[in-house]
């Protein structure tokens, strides 16, 4: 395959898999959670892909598996023509300032007892870009990038509040220039009225920094506002992948379905009217996935095939891929 | 319709390190018989705080219930004694916390947990009890449940949990169900699957419902009337239909507009309140949203509106009347 200018990252049959051990010293591997299992895609440059599923479904695994911060069972993970997989640790480690992250817990991922100042201005010093002048500079016009009060540099995070603090996480995300950055679950830890200060902030900082982002998200409403295109993960799987306004408008996986019509409408009128799919059960482990379709447990569609044999994942129309047998 | 329970000016107070938060200022509200009422608001804006001093359940220090009245049942229950209030706790009125692993007891089996509140309320033997308590455990939907009796709480799934924890709530058949954000843990589609179950039970049961919530999506799907808090207070409180047509305070109205549908693309971006939530110290002498509201006048700045009908039981605390822009009389 070729690699046009327009792809920043290319995704190819990524795996990740956490062993299962037995024993204290003589550990033996008894079996492995199968957390991400053979995903392939593309993240062109300046777009925001939008990446969603359930809890333990395997999107932070993707993200994380991405950015080498976990290695990958294997796979190929290739940004900006390099595959990181297979690069020695002095070479990732320049790689990594183009590609950055954003936590989800504003309070966690700040230590509490550097000032925001420093910790902003670290990852200069590591990388040995700056001298301290220059990273005090730089950090002052982060803190004005993002909204925040430059004089605040010197107090610690304590002092802030969530939406503040994931500010701060931004800044930090963005003081070595990087190209792609994932964000993970960057706003379900705050308040509603604070959520769409921050997802604006990274709508703004996208245009005017020509980023591109990996979205992170459970919640379907928001992904929808912020995506161009958006992947649905299950079971370690990608399920489906189209353009924003296609999968929310015609979702061919019956889990996107029953994803879909499981969140609520904040509004009364439009409540009455939808029908819901209610998935039975709950998600199978991902140490024994089902044999086949993965899904197939919790489909209303399922057949013998599902049982017997796994869903290619394939381009249904242009741009829109899907893994299910039920889909013409 | 009669009213079932009858909230009053109710305050409480926390004596903290930096002073005397003042966590419920004032809130009055009723249930109607087998109603559903949605309480919104953002963390710590007191909704959870509101339920907890109704049902005594603050703890004391730091906390204190300073004034107001919850009429149920023609009692007082802010009057009512240690023993009286502990009758209507868990049989009258029950309750469903957000996270099911933390509110069960991780010792013992669910069946043990769920004929104590039958034999301490009902009076019952500890055959009837295990009998009644599987046939719950049935109508939630929990699969083999004369075997899921002896297991233990972290054997089941977060929405199973979640199920049993209804299904402990109503074994004594309550009149009122609090359910203190029962699905924020939740996935979406085992949020589906409670909300659901919760609704199916509401019809069969005739239950009246208090539904606190921050997710203005589930309330639009699941309440008759919903009252909005912010900052202690309640500042709007109308049916469903007509907070989410006609939302007349500045807050709802932002917290409406700043959320994204999964049902349309917004070509535009989303409408943000700037600014956070205050911490009130003391009773304020002006409007507590005053800070973030673009809609503010001179008076907001001098006098805290109190809550005034505008329509047909429709209520909101703001001098402004936001459709034309002027103050209200």
């Amino acid at each position: 395959m070729t690699l046009s200018d327009n792809v920043l990252l290319h995704v190819d049959k990524l795996v990740k898999h956490f062993p299962i051990t037995r024993g204290i010293i003589f550990q033996k591997q008894i079996g492995s959670v199968r957390a991400v299992d053979g995903i392939s895609f593309d993240i062109y440059r300046g777009e925001t892909l939008g990446l969603v599923g359930e809890s333990g479904c395997g999107k932070t695994t993707t993200g994380r598996a991405i950015l080498q911060l976990q290695k990958p069972t294997s796979g190929r993970v290739i940004f900006e023509g390099i595959d990181l997989v297979s690069l020695e640790p002095k070479e990732l480690r320049k790689m990594r300032r183009k590609m950055q992250m954003i936590f989800q817990d504003p309070y966690a991922s700040l230590n509490p007892r550097m000032t925001i100042g420093e910790i902003i201005g670290e990852p200069l010093r590591l990388h040995g870009l700056a001298n301290r002048k220059e990273s005090d500079e730089k950090v002052v016009e982060l803190l004005k990038l993002v909204g925040l009060n430059p004089s605040y540099a010197n107090r610690y995070p304590h002092e802030f509040s969530g939406g503040q603090r994931q500010r701060v996480g931004i800044a930090r995300s963005l003081s070595l220039n990087p190209s792609l950055i994932v964000c993970d679950e960057p706003i379900s830890a705050l308040d509603v009225s604070v959520q769409a200060q921050v997802v604006n902030l990274l709508e703004d900082l996208q245009e005017k920094l020509g980023l591109t982002y990996l979205f992170i998200a459970h919640d379907l409403s928001m992904v929808r506002h912020i995506s161009t295109r958006v992947a649905v993960m299950y079971l370690g799987w990608i399920v489906e992948l189209a353009g924003r306004d296609e999968l929310y408008t015609h979702p061919l996986h019956p889990y996107t379905q029953a994803l879909l019509s499981a969140v609520p409408i904040p509004d009364p009128y439009a409540e009455e009217l939808r029908k819901r799919i209610i998935l039975e059960g709950d998600v199978p482990s991902p140490i024994n996935p089902p044999s086949g379709c993965r899904f197939r447990t919790r489909c209303g569609l399922a057949s013998d095939i599902c049982t017997d044999k796994v869903p290619e994942y394939r381009e249904v129309s242009t741009g829109h891929f899907v893994a299910c047998h039920m889909v013409a | 319709m009669t009213k079932l329970l009858d909230v009053k000016n109710l305050k409480t107070h926390f004596n903290m390190r930096g002073g005397i938060v003042h966590a419920v200022n004032g809130v009055s509200f009723h249930l109607n018989e087998g109603e559903t009422l949605g309480i919104v608001g953002e963390s710590g804006c007191g909704k959870s705080v509101t339920m907890m001093s109704m049902l005594r359940l603050i703890k004391s220090p730091p906390g204190k219930v300073v004034d107001g009245q919850a009429i149920f049942n023609n009692q007082d229950l802010l009057k009512m004694t240690n023993e009286e209030i502990r009758k209507v706790r868990g049989s009258r009125i029950s309750m469903i916390f957000q996270d099911p692993m933390t509110s069960f007891n991780p010792v013992l089996t669910i069946g043990r947990q769920m004929t104590e509140s039958l034999e301490e309320h009902m009076g019952m033997s500890n055959k009837e009890a295990s009998d009644r308590a599987i046939k719950m455990l049935s109508m939630v939907g929990i699969p083999n449940a004369n075997e899921r009796m002896n297991n233990y709480p972290h054997q089941f799934s977060g929405g199973m949990r979640q199920r049993v924890m209804i299904a402990m709530a109503l074994t004594c058949n309550p009149q009122i169900l609090i359910a203190d954000e029962p699905t924020t843990a939740l996935d979406v589609t085992i949020q589906a699957q409670i909300i659901e179950l919760v609704k199916r039970l509401r019809d069969s049961l005739g239950m009246a419902i208090i539904w606190i919530t921050h997710d203005l999506g589930i309330i639009a799907g699941l309440a008759d009337r919903v009252a909005v808090m912010y900052a202690s207070y309640i500042i709007e409180e109308a049916p469903v239909k007509e907070l989410y047509r006609h939302p007349s305070h500045p807050y709802s109205m932002g917290l409406l507009k700043s959320l994204p549908r999964v049902d349309q693309t917004s070509g535009h971006r989303l409408a943000s309140i700037e600014g956070l939530p205050p911490i009130l110290y003391k009773e304020p002498r002006f409007c507590p949203f005053s800070p973030r509201c673009v809609y503010k006048t001179e008076r907001c700045l001098a006098e805290n509106p109190g809550l005034q009908t505008i329509s047909q039981g429709h209520q909101v605390a703001c001098w402004v009347d936001v459709n034309t822009g002027k103050e209200r009389k």
